[in-house]
This record gives C-alpha cells, structure tokens and sequence, in this order.
C-alpha cells in the first residue's frame, strides 16, 4: 500500500483548509453558487436529486482496513447510514450536508484520503486491476504505475482544466478486469526482451458516443511512459474540442482525425517532452514501488480447500479466484445480494469488511468496477472462517460474474442526470433470476444497467446492457447485447424497441431462455451470441 | 399548477415555497403562478434556497403533483428505500412509491 509522505499529506490538509473557507464564504454569502460550484466539484461535492453527494476517491481502487473503517464513520456520522461503491471503483455518499463537508474532509485527510479528481474536467481517479499483485498472469504489479500516473496528473496545472474529463485505466495482464480500452487512455504493462513497456490504447470510452480505444503505441519503455502520457494529454489539450461538451472528450478527437495522425502529432511531442525530464528517477520509482512489496505470506500455507460444507464450496466456486501463491486466494465479496441494491453498503457491514481485511487479508481491500469488494490475500486456511462470517452479515452471495451480479448506477432514485431508475431494474431481474442453480446454469453473464445516456452503470460494456430513457415522461427501457469490457471488448447493439420495467424483465427472461436452447458446450451467453448473431434473439424478444 | 423548489443551502435537502417560506413536504407546496421566477431569485440572493426552478404540478387533495417523475422522486426520496423517503412508516406512500 502506498503511504503518504510530507508532501502528499501537505497537499491534502491545505485543500482541507482551503475548501473549509470556502464554504464558509459560500454560506456567509461571500460567494455565489457560480461561483462556488467549480470549487465543491474540485473536491468530490455535487448537488443531486435529494441532497449533496460527496464522492471519495479510492486511487486504483486499492485502500486499508483503517480507511475502510473511516469510511464506515463517515457514513454512519454525516450520512444515512451506507455508502455506495462505483464503477470508478470510488465510494459516494448521497446524503451530504454542506455544512459537514469540510469535517468530511478534514476526517478523510486523517487516513490519507481525498475526494480530488473525483469530478472536473482533469484526469480522475486512476482505475486498475482490483486483483493487481496478486494474480499470477500479471507481467507487473499495474499499482505503483497507477500511483506514479496519479501523482503526476494531481493538480498537474496543464491538465487541471482539460477539454472534458479524462479516465485511466492501467492493467498488466492479458486478461482486461479493469475494462481498459473504455477509457480515454488505457494502458497495459508488457514485457519485451524482459524489458518492462506499456501498451497504450487512447480514445476509448462509452457515454453517448462509445468507441473502443486504439491502440497508439505497441510498446513505450516503462523509462518512457509518463512522457509519452505527458505528449498524450498535450495533443487532445491542444486539439480537443472546447466549443461542444458532447465532442470534446479525446475519443472524439482520435476519431475524427484518425488514429494514425493523432499518434504522429503525440510522436511529435514526445520528442520535444522527452527533453524536460519528466520520467521519474530511478529512486523515485524504487521508493514508491517498494511500498506495493508482496506482503508476508507463509511459505508452508495450506493449499487445499474442505469443501464438506456445500454452500461454501459453491461460494468457493463462484467467488474465489486463484492466487499467484499457492496456499492463499482471491476473495471477491458480493455486493450485490438478491432484492438488494447493486453496490450499496451499511457502515456496519463497512466496518465489517475492514475488520476481516486487517484479519485475513494482510489489511487489504479492493473496490472493483463491478461495484464488488476484494480480499485479495486470504489464506486458503481461513476461507470457510471468512465465508461464515460474511455469511452472518449478508455478505456471502456467491454470484461473481452471474446475471444478478448486476453493474447499475443510481439512476433516477439518486441521479439528477438520469432519465430512469436503474436500481428496481436491477433488483427486478436479480429476483426474476435468484435461484442460484439457475444462475449458474446461465454461466458467466455481465448484465448492466443505466439509467441514462451517460452510460455510468457500462450498459455499452453488458453481455446484455439496458439503456433507461425518457419517453415522453415515462421510463422506457432499451436493451442492448452482445457487449464486453474484456479483453474481447466490443460494444452491445440495440435489439428494437424498448420496454416497460416490467417489460424489460420479461425481455431479458426470453433472451436468456433462447440462449439456453441455442448454446453449444462450454459457450457463454457472448460466445453464443457471437455465434448466432441479433435476428435468433430478437426473434425470441419481439416474436 | 406552478410551483417552485430548490435545495437548502447548508443541508441540501429538497424544499418547496409554501407561500411564506420553504417546507421540506411538497404537499405544503404553494401555486407561484407566473412569479416563481422571480420569486426564486429573491430568495435565492437571501440565501434561503439553493439553485430555484419552477416545475409543472397538478393540484391533487393530497396536495400537488408534479408533472414529471424526476420531480415526483425528488419529493419523496428513493423509490428503492422507502425508509429513508418523508414519510418512514406511512404505508400509503410506500405504496404509492413503485408507481411514482
């Protein structure tokens, strides 16, 4: 885990400061809501539908037991008693008092935590691999790179005030849990010759206009890579359109001029930034790689598993995933309970989950972009210990990556963009569906869910995605298939129509029932899909 | 029926004119007629209200009714926890919830 030092704790306190005045000022009425508005988004505050919501970042995802528990606090002092984890892998509160913001932060500030970059137009939250060192088919550890990118780019004067906002994601793997090439610059370590690069794909993302980004560079040394990133930024700055907001994020600047000429102009740059020495120094990097060390794991560790109990072994099953060390795993827990709402949770489950992170998993959380949270170091030993335990709090449904493991943003319950609710689809179709068999029959099925163009809950990215709109004052569904944000990445297609909500339940229920009759051994919902094509299931949808 | 709602500064909760001052209950909502506007920065440069705006209602004997479901939600709270919207424990309007 990263740790602060002076001058990151600096930084921090004097925004706490800083902000604590202003919103002094703003409720003293020194300043106006124009006025004021730039400067609570630069720290995390929006107004939404029923309150102000605070949005803390959790950089690539990865926090400790004791900011676990800080957040907990927060939601049980200042809030309604939860909090919700995102698809940004950040956490918001929905219901923000003004008056306490500054106590928020000030709070936050005491366990090395923030709410910056959580909104503006400048390089947010940096997002990465939530299984990232400690899954064996990773060329690197992606954090200390995720790290280095998020302090180059906080508060980074030429990219604080960018043509639009600008996501990271930063994996090294070959398989794409971070759903990389859907962000503005997604980057994957790789080795070549042994020498550790990056591959970098720019113009990625979903929103009103998705695109899948394109790779730019096949390979830039790892010596190189903040000052090709820092050439990446300069073009879209230079060239990034300010006059629209709808085309001004960089996709639409890789598209429009192509991405070999945008890769000429970055090509360009580089040469000129290369000469500023912006790459840090060896030791830099040294001292900031150091602090992601593998942790101590016990060389004898038990490496099998009892599977007497047959609730934990399908838990096992569906939610633990192999560890780069043999005697330990990946403990992906759920957020995502039947009925429940898709990446809430109570500060007492919170706490709960800090407490089993500094007991069984060398004090280490992960947030997840699917609205989940990981242990990502948990002695196989200990795993029916942790099951029953997460068991008794609510915390053990084991549908990882199954149709009720649904993504879904607030939508129109939380959300002041949004056209539709997101989340009584969501629980809708988890309850349509909450027969574990039958789920498990279904197989790997990513289903998500938003409530507006903006594209929050990755409806784009859904095996099968659902698009709320406003039709003429009513909620109206639509339904997209055949979309991925892994490493088979692909954008979903609308099949016709939309429906009611309970007409958008029904929908997904026959698509499901023709994949069942369609598939052949082994094949996924995509794979089936991919396979046979729309017409086989829009025949089942609209008859 | 034209009413007018904003946000509370300091707290941002939800909050409609009433005629004399702001209810946190849409129900005490007041008609503003073609005033809202100006009404809404008056108060608004008192710092009594954050970010005014006039919505379409219908006058119900509950009350008003605004016209779009952003607005409904906005007045009751969450559909999907009913415990936190205006009304804990008030069976009729969990039930009238699902079809905000």
């Amino acid at each position: 885990m990263y740790k602060y030092d002076q001058y990151d704790q600096a930084i921090v306190d004097a925004r706490v400061d800083e902000f604590r005045d202003q919103v002094k000022r703003r409720l003293a009425g020194e300043i106006t809501e124009d006025q004021f508005k730039p400067l609570r988004l630069m720290n995390g505050l929006y107004l939404q539908l029923h309150a102000y919501m605070l949005r803390v970042a959790i950089p690539y995802g990865t926090l400790d037991g004791r900011q676990m528990r800080m957040l907990g606090h927060i939601a049980r002092t200042y809030d309604r008693g939860y909090g919700h984890f995102t698809t940004r892998q950040n956490l918001q509160y929905n219901w923000i008092k003004l008056e306490d913001t500054p106590d928020i932060l000030a709070d936050l500030a005491t366990v090395e935590m923030h709410a910056i970059q959580t909104s503006g137009n400048c390089i947010r939250n940096i997002s990465s691999d939530q299984y990232a060192g400690a899954a064996a088919d990773e060329v690197a550890d992606p954090r200390p790179w995720a790290e280095l990118i998020r302090q180059w780019s906080t508060f980074h004067p030429e990219f604080s005030y960018l043509p639009r906002k600008f996501k990271f994601a930063v994996i090294a793997s070959d398989e794409d849990r971070a759903a990389m090439r859907l962000h503005d610059i997604g980057i994957q370590l790789v080795k070549r010759d042994g020498v550790l690069g990056a591959k970098i794909f720019v113009g990625g993302g979903m929103g009103r206009t998705p695109m899948i980004g394109p790779e730019i560079k096949e390979f830039v040394t790892a010596d190189d890579l903040m000052s090709y990133l820092e050439a990446c930024l300069r073009v879209y700055n230079r060239y990034g359109r300010r006059d629209n907001m709808y085309k001004a994020r960089i996709k639409i600047l890789v598209h429009e001029i192509g991405a070999d000429d945008y890769r000429r102009q970055v090509e360009e740059e580089f040469a000129q930034v290369k000469l500023l020495g912006i790459d840090p120094p060896a030791a830099e990097l040294a001292r900031i790689t150091a602090m992601f060390a593998e942790p101590s794991y016990e060389i004898d560790a038990v490496d099998d598993i009892d599977r007497g109990d047959p609730d934990f072994a399908v838990w096992v099953d569906q939610n633990v995933v192999a560890h780069k060390q043999p005697g330990y795993a990946i403990v992906n827990i759920s957020l995502k309970p039947v009925g429940g709402i898709p990446g809430d949770a109570s500060a007492d489950q919170i706490d709960l989950m800090a407490d089993l992170a500094e007991k069984y998993s060398f004090d280490e959380l992960r947030v997840t972009h699917a609205q989940n949270i990981v242990l990502p170091h948990v002695r196989k030993a200990d795993l029916y210990t942790l099951w029953q335990t997460l068991d008794n709090a609510g915390l053990a449904s084991a549908n990882l990556d199954l149709i009720s493991d649904i993504i879904a943003c607030p939508g129109l319950d939380y959300c002041s963009l949004a056209n539709a609710r997101s989340i009584p689809v969501a629980q809708k179709i988890a309850t349509r569906f909450a027969s574990l068999d039958r789920q498990r029959d279904l197989g790997e099925l990513k289903l998500k869910i938003s409530g507006c163009i903006n594209a929050c809950g990755h409806h784009h990215a859904g095996h099968i995605g659902i698009l709320g709109v406003d039709r003429k004052g009513v909620e109206n569904y639509q339904l997209l298939l055949g979309g991925s944000g892994a490493e088979d990445v692909s954008l979903g297609k609308i099949t016709g129509p939309g429906f009611s909500e309970d007409g958008i339940v029904d929908a997904i229920e026959r698509v499901t029932d023709r994949y069942v009759s369609l598939r052949e051994d082994g094949e996924r919902f995509l794979d089936t899909y991919r396979r046979v094509g729309m017409e086989p299931f829009k025949e089942a949808i609209y008859g | 029926m034209k009413i007018l709602t904003g946000n509370d500064l300091p707290t941002g909760d939800v909050i409609w004119w009433t005629g004399s001052g702001w209810s946190r209950h849409v129900a005490q909502a007041a008609d503003v007629g073609e005033i809202g506007e100006t009404l809404g920065a008056e108060e608004e440069a008192a710092r009594r209200v954050n970010g005014p705006y006039v919505i379409e209602a219908t006058d119900t004997p509950d009350g008003p009714r605004p016209a779009h479901i952003k607005d409904r939600v906005r007045a009751l709270g969450p559909t999907v926890r009913p415990d936190l919207t205006l009304k804990p424990g008030d069976a009729a309007a969990i039930e009238a919830i699902p079809h905000v």
